[in-house]
């Protein structure tokens, strides 16, 4: 059984990230990108935690942590640069 | 033997769940047609399945190795602390850069003034220079 709901979960991550891809080649607007890489990341952390499960191993779970870290800096980086002109003022 | 049943089908709920939560917020960043409609998608329904998916890690190996972890508490924690902070920035950075909008998002910037739109300057009630 959790085999097969690791399967269908894994799936539906994997779709979500093709989509997540599709509105960062697509995307009209600069934020519309940023938006698609913060919600990459996001996948991503799922799809590492999924992976540790897959293959029965906890090593993973501090790449997890620094994706979520690193991908939040860099957000509020860009965020930073596209509302003042300037990151750390 | 049926504690392990239960906590099995529990796990593979959770993935499941956080799985279909996942795509749905994925799939509302790229469906939805106007820039602060896509904000939503992400910002509640793929937390939420990323919380879903971390517990359900989490009950994973408590239930394999026997001891609590909390190292997917810490992940989820930091998740939930800082999505509504990017989101927040994504929401301001769209309104300064002016991106455009369908007719039903309402709201407008209400924070920019008649001298911070540029077109010709305001006199200062104060000092009055013009």
């Amino acid at each position: 059984m959790l085999a097969i709901a690791l399967k269908i979960s894994l799936a539906l991550v994997i779709l979500a990230l093709l989509l997540n891809v599709y509105r960062l080649t697509v995307g009209p607007s600069l934020p519309d990108r940023l938006l698609a890489l913060d919600t990459m990341y996001v996948n991503s952390i799922a799809l590492i935690v999924m992976m540790g499960l897959w293959l029965n191993t906890k090593t993973y779970f501090e790449s997890a942590l620094l994706i979520a870290m690193l991908g939040f800096i860099s957000t509020v980086a860009v965020c930073k640069y596209l509302l003042r002109g300037d990151i750390i003022e | 033997m049926t504690i392990n049943v239960i906590l099995e089908g529990v796990i593979s709920f959770l993935l499941i769940a956080g799985g279909i939560f996942v795509f749905i917020g994925s799939l509302g960043m790229t469906h939805l047609r106007d820039f602060y409609m896509r904000l939503h998608g992400p910002t509640k329904a793929t937390t939420l399945g990323i919380g879903c998916i971390l517990l359900a890690s989490m009950l994973y190996f408590w239930g394999a190795q026997g001891k609590p972890d909390i190292q997917e508490i810490l992940i989820t924690l930091f998740l939930f602390i800082t999505a509504p902070v990017s989101a927040h920035l994504l929401a301001k950075t769209g309104l300064h850069l002016q991106l455009p909008h369908v007719d039903k998002t309402q709201g407008r910037p209400s924070e920019l003034r008649d001298e911070e739109i540029g077109d010709k300057p305001v006199p200062h009630p104060d000092q009055g220079h013009g």
